[in-house]
Order: structure tokens, then sequence, then C-alpha cells
């Protein structure tokens, strides 16, 4: 276990750039849309940024918390549902408020659905985490499909978009990929920020020595249940892109296929530095979405869970862990790999 | 590095090398892009492929040619979520930039298609075998076809058959907790509930629970049948559960409740019990009839590996097939002025499909025959189901006048009701 | 555990039957005539749904306690014993020989599983959920290629089939009677096995103090690799039994994952008799949430499992930290 001091005085920020330490790729990403078509545009890159940003939320909790959930797509789900429930849908029952209101109250349940879960599992040690975060995912996705009253069950709510905010039409390609970039690119810096600031040292530290934190007078059971609400608030954000994207919401957009995507997004990428989730999220959409024509379809779950399996057993710090040792060894012409990496 | 994440990088590269291409690319003029959509993942598939087997057998025969133009198949697969067939269609319709768009199989995701049709007025979409009553009766898109029959319409003349023929003057409802069954079951009770029939107690079981004996021992005593819109291994618990228990009430079954794929289970379904059970649906496998016969034969020689006989999801997407095939002979392939020519022209089509003749309302949904059946012992003691009527032309109203039926309402676990 | 918190233990547990069951009365009295009978027949579905739920969990609890392992890939491991024991018994024509064909070749599989893969990251625990999430991904899906997506169900020996009297409910599923036996020897088995035994005497040790077991000498790799097998075996065993009553299709690993899961929440990780509980209050909550509530009746597993949580962390049975 690295010792506290050694984190605390840690003298190796995290570049907030990619590994590459190519700042061009903020440019890349500015130009894309005009080299671009639509559909690489929204389906490639808005839901990279997106699905990252579920992704990204794990990774704040897994990588700097120590805390595996599995029900952050849950928490993205019940805002994408408030979105649903409170503003406008086809279905009958949704309450017609103005968007100003709806997007608020949609995050603000959604945190606080994070935080009462996050309540009900520190209450354990962190490997019962997953098993608890699974079954509370799954519970919740089995009551809105059998709730018709307020999640209109099975068929859930279409006809879900943006709202047209300053006379945009948000859901044209070009808007809505500059909006996702703009919201997952500040939930990025945010979260390298995040980690240097005290609450984020604070919570390192209780990751790596919960025992010696309690003993310092720190209470470890609030700074783990905060960063549930923190990572909750991320999560949250990325279920309302989510709702806009697919313009439609169901008790199958939250199940436990669904629930799984964000873990393999994360531990894919890797949970050591924020830019992991975005470079796991990215895989997995290309290969979503064209596996089909490069291997037989039918086994694409065979190749994501085995790209999956491969990455947890080779490099704990996934493609990102992968991409660093490959440099260093490139370097130095020879493998150097012992990076502190991913201890929950 | 693994060669397996390396593939992966590799295949990342290579996706986005071909950025560019996928952008710009027009249809070329000779040939039409038709995108089929199925469930080729998840617990599906092996309807999904069927569902393959009968749009490749139509465009097979029709050589891939259709109105002097090439046709070109590019095929997408969804998990039967709405989510999953979504983002296939996105890739076909946007990526691939297919000109008509086939698929998809189950009733959620023909919803979720519906209101992306929308959204894409360019494209014209096919149905394939989704059977939501909502997909096109209510807030039906402009681009959007259904060449097949929704889940009520499958039910026609069950109830009916049911009250005169079998005599049963109350029944109750054993279905699963969501959309297909509650059109199933609102096929059923319109006429049964009609003629005077009760249905005094609707078990609606959640999705996903498979143990039924407790809603066994639930069943009363004093009702003449069980109705049951169960299918796959929910029926196969059902059914051997029900039996096990000592249940001896007779059924009346559902679409999917008696078809090949429960029959054809390793399981112990008791066939003294099942023999007599009648059902309806848009196919029937034991039909006499040439056209029929003709098409079983093309399926099977075709396909050696397939299922003994087309499902109704090989069927739902052979006859789409035909409509895009006969549709675009009629207009010489001509899809220009937003396809307009063409959308007419399968809006007037009068298509011989291997179930008889199917024709369009006003909005757009089929009106086809729908076979009445009831299970009987073959000679080699497979049980098998026996045509006992076609009900010619059946269309999304079961007859009633539009507003009439509209007036019924959004099918629900308590909609129709009648105890 | 002291005395006081046992006592504490089995009042809570007493509650919650107590809750159930009043639930259950409360709403008899809107319905008629079968109530009793079907009230007892509902009592006897979730005691027997509850014998299937014990045995596979019992496996799961067993690997968690001795090694702080969460194989997610329990369920998968069920259906592979399911679908095996399915082919043998096929091919052997008796259905006893595809039972323990479906226990002996999870047992196998586990076996090669902690030896191959898990006793490589040892200690990481999060890093073996994260693998048994992968497998299960795999296992399902190469599962649903070889078997495709048929529905399976076994035939069971002509003395099981059926229906055996009863009194007060006239007959009963003689099958399910015969799953709650199994599951009665089985809990009995694992007991004697536990407390009776040496290598049993050897897990309980590990259980408490891992690096105080190896320190006496024991090979303690070689007791993992026998309780993962055990573990292991015991869901391929209930995939076989529960297989035949409940049929084998693509989707059961995660019901079977889920039920243990919840059960093993509820019951307390690690403890058998835990198991036991939850497996009790699972099995009647969702029958009794079938005849009573059908609407949510799926939904009351989970109700339950929060509000243990919420009082007992650590579960029914658990161990404080």
């Amino acid at each position: 276990m690295v010792a506290l001091s050694d984190k605390l005085t840690d003298k190796k920020a995290w570049n907030p750039w990619p590994p590459t330490r190519n700042g061009g790729i903020l440019l890349l990403l500015i130009l894309y849309p005009f080299i671009a078509s639509p559909f690489w545009i929204v389906q490639i890159g808005a839901q990279t940024f997106f699905l990252g940003l579920v992704a990204l939320s794990l990774m704040l909790l897994a990588g700097l918390g120590g805390m595996v959930s599995l029900a952050q797509l849950t928490i993205a789900g019940i805002a994408g549902y408030m979105w649903a429930i409170f503003g406008e849908s086809t279905a009958p029952i949704s309450l017609h408020l103005p968007w100003y209101l709806v997007l608020p109250i949609s995050l603000a349940i959604a945190v606080v659905f994070a935080t009462l879960i996050g309540a009900i599992s520190v209450r354990t040690e962190g490997i019962y985490t997953i098993m608890i975060t699974l079954a509370i995912g799954v519970g919740f996705a089995n009551f809105a499909n059998q709730n018709y009253a307020i999640f209109n069950g099975f068929n859930g709510f279409a006809g879900l978009s943006p709202p047209p905010i300053f006379g945009v039409d948000w859901r044209e390609p070009m808007p809505f990929y500059y909006l996702a970039l703009a919201v997952a690119g500040l939930a990025y810096f945010g979260v390298v920020y995040f980690r240097r600031s005290t609450f984020g040292l604070t919570l390192q530290a209780v990751r790596d020595n919960p025992r010696r934190m309690e003993t310092l007078g720190f209470h470890v059971a609030a700074h783990r249940i905060l960063a549930y609400a923190l990572a909750g608030f991320l999560a949250a954000l990325g279920g309302i892109f989510i709702v806009w994207f697919n313009g439609r919401i169901s008790p199958g957009s939250i199940g436990l296929g669904s629930m799984i995507d964000i873990l393999v997004i994360a531990v894919l990428g890797g949970l050591r530095h924020p830019i992991g989730p975005f470079i796991g999220a990215l895989v997995f959409v290309l290969l979503d979405n064209f596996a089909i024509d490069l291997i037989d379809r039918e086994r694409f779950n065979t190749v994501i869970g085995a790209a999956f399996l491969l990455v947890v057993l080779i490099s704990p710090d996934g493609l990102l862990g992968l991409w660093d040792r490959l440099k260093r060894s490139l370097a130095k012409g020879r493998d150097e790999s012992g990076s502190g990496g991913f201890k929950p | 590095m693994n060669t397996l994440s390396r593939r992966i990088l590799l295949a990342g590269a290579a996706a986005t090398l071909s950025l560019g291409v996928a952008g710009g690319t027009a249809s070329a003029e000779d040939t039409i892009k038709i995108g089929v959509l199925a469930t080729l993942e998840g617990a599906f598939t092996v309807l999904g492929e069927d569902s393959m087997r009968g749009a490749d057998l139509a465009f097979e025969q029709a050589g891939y040619m259709a109105g002097g133009k090439k046709l070109e198949i590019i095929k997408g697969s969804s998990d039967a979520s709405p989510d999953s067939a979504l983002k296939a269609a996105r890739k076909l319709v946007e990526d691939d930039k297919v000109d008509i768009l086939l698929g998809p199989l189950s009733g959620s995701e023909g919803l979720a298609m519906r209101d992306y049709a929308k959204t894409q007025p360019q494209t014209t979409f096919i149905n394939g075998t989704s059977a939501a009553q909502d997909t096109t009766l209510r807030d039906a898109a402009p681009n959007f076809f259904r060449f097949s029959t929704d889940g009520v319409q499958w039910q026609a003349g069950l109830g009916t058959y049911a009250f005169e023929n079998k005599g049963y003057k109350s029944a109750v409802v054993i279905a699963e907790d969501y959309s297909f069954p509650y059109s199933q079951v609102q096929g059923f009770m319109l006429e049964f509930c009609k003629l005077g029939g009760t249905v005094p107690e609707k078990f609606w079981v959640p999705i996903g629970n498979k143990d039924y004996s407790t809603i066994v021992a639930s069943i009363p005593d004093e009702v003449d049948a069980i109705y049951v819109a169960l299918g796959g291994a929910d029926a196969v618990n059902f059914l051997s559960q029900y039996q096990q228990a000592g249940g001896d009430k007779p059924m009346i079954g559902g679409s999917i409740t008696v078809d090949q794929s429960v029959m054809g289970s390793q399981a112990r379904l008791g066939k003294e019990y099942l023999v007599g059970t009648p059902s309806a649906g848009p196919i029937a496998d034991a039909w006499d009839n040439a056209d029929w016969k003709a098409f079983v034969a093309a399926y099977q020689k075709q396909f050696p590996d397939g299922f003994p006989s087309p499902s109704l999801f090989a069927h739902g997407y052979y006859i789409g097939a035909e409509a895009i095939i006969a549709g675009l002979n009629e207009v010489q392939g001509n899809l220009s002025g937003g396809q307009a020519e063409f959308r007419d022209a399968l809006m007037n089509l009068k298509l011989k499909t291997p179930t008889g003749m199917v024709t369009l309302d006003e909005n757009r949904q089929a009106i086809a025959d729908i076979f009445l059946t009831e299970l009987r012992e073959g000679a080699d003691g497979n049980l098998y189901n026996e045509v006992i009527k076609v009900i010619p032309q059946v269309n999304q109203t079961m007859g009633e006048p539009r507003e009439e039926f509209l007036k019924l309402g959004p099918v629900s676990r308590t909609n129709p009701e009648c105890p | 555990m002291t005395a006081n918190a046992r006592y504490m233990v089995w009042a809570f547990v007493g509650l919650l039957v107590i809750g159930i069951v009043a639930a259950g009365a409360a709403s008899m009295d809107v319905r008629a005539g079968r109530d009793v009978r079907l009230f007892l027949l509902t009592f006897l579905n979730g005691l027997t749904l509850a014998g299937l739920y014990f045995v596979v969990a019992s496996g799961f609890t067993l690997v968690f306690g001795l090694m702080r392992n969460v194989n997610l890939a329990h369920g998968a491991i069920a259906l592979l014993g399911a679908y095996i024991g399915y082919d043998v018994a096929n091919w052997a024509g008796n259905w006893f020989v595809g039972v323990a064909a479906g226990f002996l070749a999870t047992a196998v599989f586990g076996l090669a599983l902690q030896t191959l893969v898990m006793r490589r990251m040892e200690g990481d625990e999060m890093r073996q959920t994260l693998v048994t999430i992968g497998i299960s991904i795999v296992m399902a899906d190469l599962m649903l290629a070889f078997w495709s997506g048929t529905t399976y169900q076994y035939e069971v020996p002509e003395f099981l089939f059926g229906a055996t009297p009863m009194p007060w409910v006239k007959v009963y599923n003689s099958y399910r009677l015969f799953v709650l036996l199994i599951a009665v020897i089985i809990g009995v088995a694992l007991w004697l096995f536990l407390n009776r035994t040496a290598v049993g005497m050897m897990i309980r040790a590990g259980v408490d103090d891992r690096a105080m077991l190896s320190a006496t000498g024991v090979n303690v790799q070689l007791v993992f690799a026998l309780t993962f097998a055990i573990g292991a075996g015991l869901a391929g065993l209930g995939g076989v039994i529960g297989g035949s009553f409940l049929s084998i299709a693509p989707g059961e690993d995660v019901r079977y994952l889920l039920a243990s899961l919840v059960v093993v929440i509820v019951g307390g990780m690690g403890s058998i008799t835990g198991a036991a509980i939850g497996a009790l209050l699972i099995g009647m909550a969702e029958q009794f949430g079938l005849a009573y509530s059908r609407t949510y009746g799926v939904v009351y597993t989970y109700v339950i499992m929060v509000v243990v949580l919420a009082l007992r962390p650590e579960g029914i049975m658990g161990k404080r930290g």
C-alpha cells in the first residue's frame, strides 16, 4: 500500500491533457464536426462524450474513492426518467413543466438518489459495494417496469428531446455535439482539479487507509457519501444526454446489460486518469457500431467480454495503462510496469 | 500488447479512416440500398436469424433485382431492446445511407422505430414483425409501412370460436405483464366479451418470473377455461407446472403460446391435455394451401439448417421484403422526389403473399387474413395446429368503425375489462 | 456471536416473517373460499423455491466467506451446469446421471477457474470480481452460441413427476418436495462437512483468519481450490435441479446470480445459516408477492434487501467488520 505521505506529497500531478501530451487533441475535437458526417458527429462523437461522462462518474468513485458502483447508470437513468416525467413526452402522465425547472429537478433527484445509494453501501466494506449497487440497480429497473403511475411501466417514455434554448435546435448534430463536448470537457477538467482539491486528497487518503483517516478525526463515511453525491451529479448529466440522444427511456434502458456496459467502458479505458473513461467509451462505441462489419455481430458480447477480461487480466490500468507501458518500454527498451494504479 | 487489444485499436483506426468516405458517398444510380434489422443478439437470436432467412428468401427469389435496379442488402442487429434497435437503425440510415429499412422484430422496438422514422423523412421504413398496436394506430409516421398484422389482429376469431364452438362462458387470463400480451388479450376479449363471455380475473405475471406454481394455485375453480398468452420458456414452465399441479381447465392459446418453439421444446407438456387447444395467428404451419406450401418448400430448400417450417418471423420479414420488391417494380426503381412515387405504390399494393392478399389501410397498416387453428395429434404422434378457419381480411380495428375502436383507448392491464 | 446478538437476529427474522405472513393474511379476507388452500400452497411454493435458492446461494457464500471472492460468474456457472447436465442426462437416459454431471462439470470448471485465474490475483479482490464479470459475459454469449436460445426442460424420473397427496392442500408437486429434501440434505451435509471434518475445520479457520491458517502449515491453496470447486459445483447442481422445474433458457444465469446476491446480502456474507435464512425470506417474499400483490411482487425481494442493509449492513447472520 502506498504510504499516505507519499500520496499527499505526490509531485507527479496529473497532466490534464491525455498521456500523449498532444494538446492538439482539443483542436481536433473542436474541428471534428466539420470533417465528419452527422452519423459520426452524433452516434460516435457525442455518444462517446456522454457515455464517457457516466463512466467518468464511476472513475471518480472507483479510481479516487475505491468504491466500484454498478449503479452509476441507474443514477443516470433516474435523471433521464425525471426529465421525461416532469418535462415533455408523448406519455399522458408527463407534467410538461418548463425545461429550466425540469433540468434542476432531474439533476437534484438523481443526486439525492445517488446519496442514498452511497449511504446504504458505504456502511459495508468495499467488496460488498459492487454487489449491493448491482442489486439496487436491478431492483430499480424492475420497479420502473412494474410501475405505470410514475414510470409508465414497460413502455416508458418517448418523444424526449433537448429544449430549444437560445433559439438553437439542440437536436441538430453540431449543436448537440458541442454541447456534449462542453459538458464532458467541463466534467473532465473538473475531475482533474478535484483530485488536487482538499476534498479530493482526503478522499484518496480515505481510499488508501480508511482506518488511519478515521483515527485522524476524519469522518470517513461522510466523505464517501459526498463522493457518491458528486459522482451522481456527473452521472445525472450523462443521463440527461442519454435520453436526449435516444429520445426515449424505458426499463430496458437501465437494465443489467447497460449497467455492466458502463463498468466495461470505465475499466477498458482505465480508472487511473479521467481520460480513461472517454477512451473506453470511444472504443466501446466503435465496437458497438462496427463489430457487425468486422466480425459476426452475433458474438459481439464475446468480443467485448473478452476484451474486458484481457484488460483486467493484463493491464489493471486499462488501455491507458497499456499505452503508458508501451511508451515506456519503447523509450527504455524494457517494460517497467507496476504503477500505483487502481487499488480499491 | 495483446493481440486482441491491438485488433480493437486497429479496428478503431480502420473505422476512423473510413470516416471521410462514409460521410460523402451517395448511393450509386443503379443500386438501391436496403437495410434489414433483426435481433441477432441476446435471447431472441434464434428468432432474428429466422427473420433474416425470410428476408433473404424474398430477395434471393427476386435475384437481388427490383424495378431494374440492383438491390444491396446491409444487415443490422439489435438485442430486442428499443435502444439497441435505434442504435442499429441510425447506423443503417445515417451512415450506410440505406434507402429503405426493413425491421424491427419486436413490439417496443417498432414503437421506437416509428418515432425515429419521423425524423428521417428521406427513408422509407417497412416493419418486420413488430406487432404493437400503437405503432400504426395512434400517431402513425407517414413513412412507416406495416405489411404485417398486429397483436390484436392476430387473435381475430378466437374469442368467437371459444365462446360459440367450445362453449366457454368464462375464462381467466394468464399473460406476461407488458404491451404485447395486453394487445393479444384485447384481441381475444373484444369478441369473447361482446358475445357475453366473462373474464373474472387477469393474472399479469411480471416479466422474468419463471415460477408459475403460485399463479397456478390462484386460478379459480369456477371458470370454464384459461386464456394463456405466454411465449417460449414461460409457456413451457406454465404448462408443465399447471399439469403437475393437476390443473385440468381447457386452454385457449395466444399466438405464440402453442407455436413450434414451445411444442418443440424438450419438455413433458402432456399431449392429452394440449389436444383441442384453439389459438389464432398470422400463419398456420399445416395450412393446406398451394401458395403456403410453395413458400414452405422454398424455405426448406433454401435453408436446410432452418426451422422445420418458417416461423411467423420469417413470414413477416418475407412479406415485408416482397412488398419492397413489388413497390420498386411498380415504379421502375424510381426513388426520386423523396420516394413519393414509391410510397404511393406501396399504399396501393395488392400484395399476393403465401398467406393471402395483403393491402394497407390509410395509416399504412396491413389488412390481412388470420388463421384460427386447433391443436391436433398427427398420424406420427406429433402435435400440429390444424386450420379451423381462415378469417378473411382482418383490419386493425377488428371490423369496428375507426372512431368507435379508438374510443376503447390504449390497451393496458385494466383495458379491456369484462368481469 | 453473543447470546444477545443472536437473540436480536432471530427477533429480526421473526418480525420479517410475521410481517410477510400478516400481509398475506390481511389481504385474505378480500377473497373467500379457496384462501386457506392458496395460502398453504403459496407457503409451500415459497419453501420449495427457497430450497433451490439455498442450494445456489450456499456455494456463493461459501466461496466468499473463505476467499473474499465475489464470484459474479456464479449464475453463469449454474446455467452451464444446467446445460451440461441436460445433455448428459439425455445421453445417459438417466436424470440422476445428469445431476451428477452438472455438479462435477462445474466443480472442475471452478477448480480450473481458481487455480488458473483467481490464484494469480490473490488478495486483489476487486480485480477478481471484475474478472468474474468478464467471464460471465463471455460464458453467457458462448452458451447462447452453443445451446442456442431454445428452452430445455429435463425429463425428471417418473416417481418425481406429478403430484403427492398432502393434507389440507389435497395434492402438491412431488418434484418441488424433492427439491426441498435436496436442499435440507445439502444444508446438513455442508454443516457436517464444515464442522466435523478436518478440511471443513480448515475452511472455517480460513474464514476467520487466513494468515493464521497458512501459518499453521496448511496448504491454503489446496483448501481454496477445493472450496471454489465445491462452490461452483453447488451452483451447477442448483442449475440442474432448478432447470428441472423452471426450465433452462438464456437469461437464467442472471436470475440465479441475482437470487444468490440478494439471498447472501440479506442472510450475511459467508454464513451458511445466513444463506438458509436469506433464501427463506426471499423465496417467501417472491411467492407471497405473486399470490397477493402480483404487480410489485418482484420488487419485494429488493425492498427486504434494502431494509436489512439499513438495519444490519452485514446481513442477518453476517459478522461485523
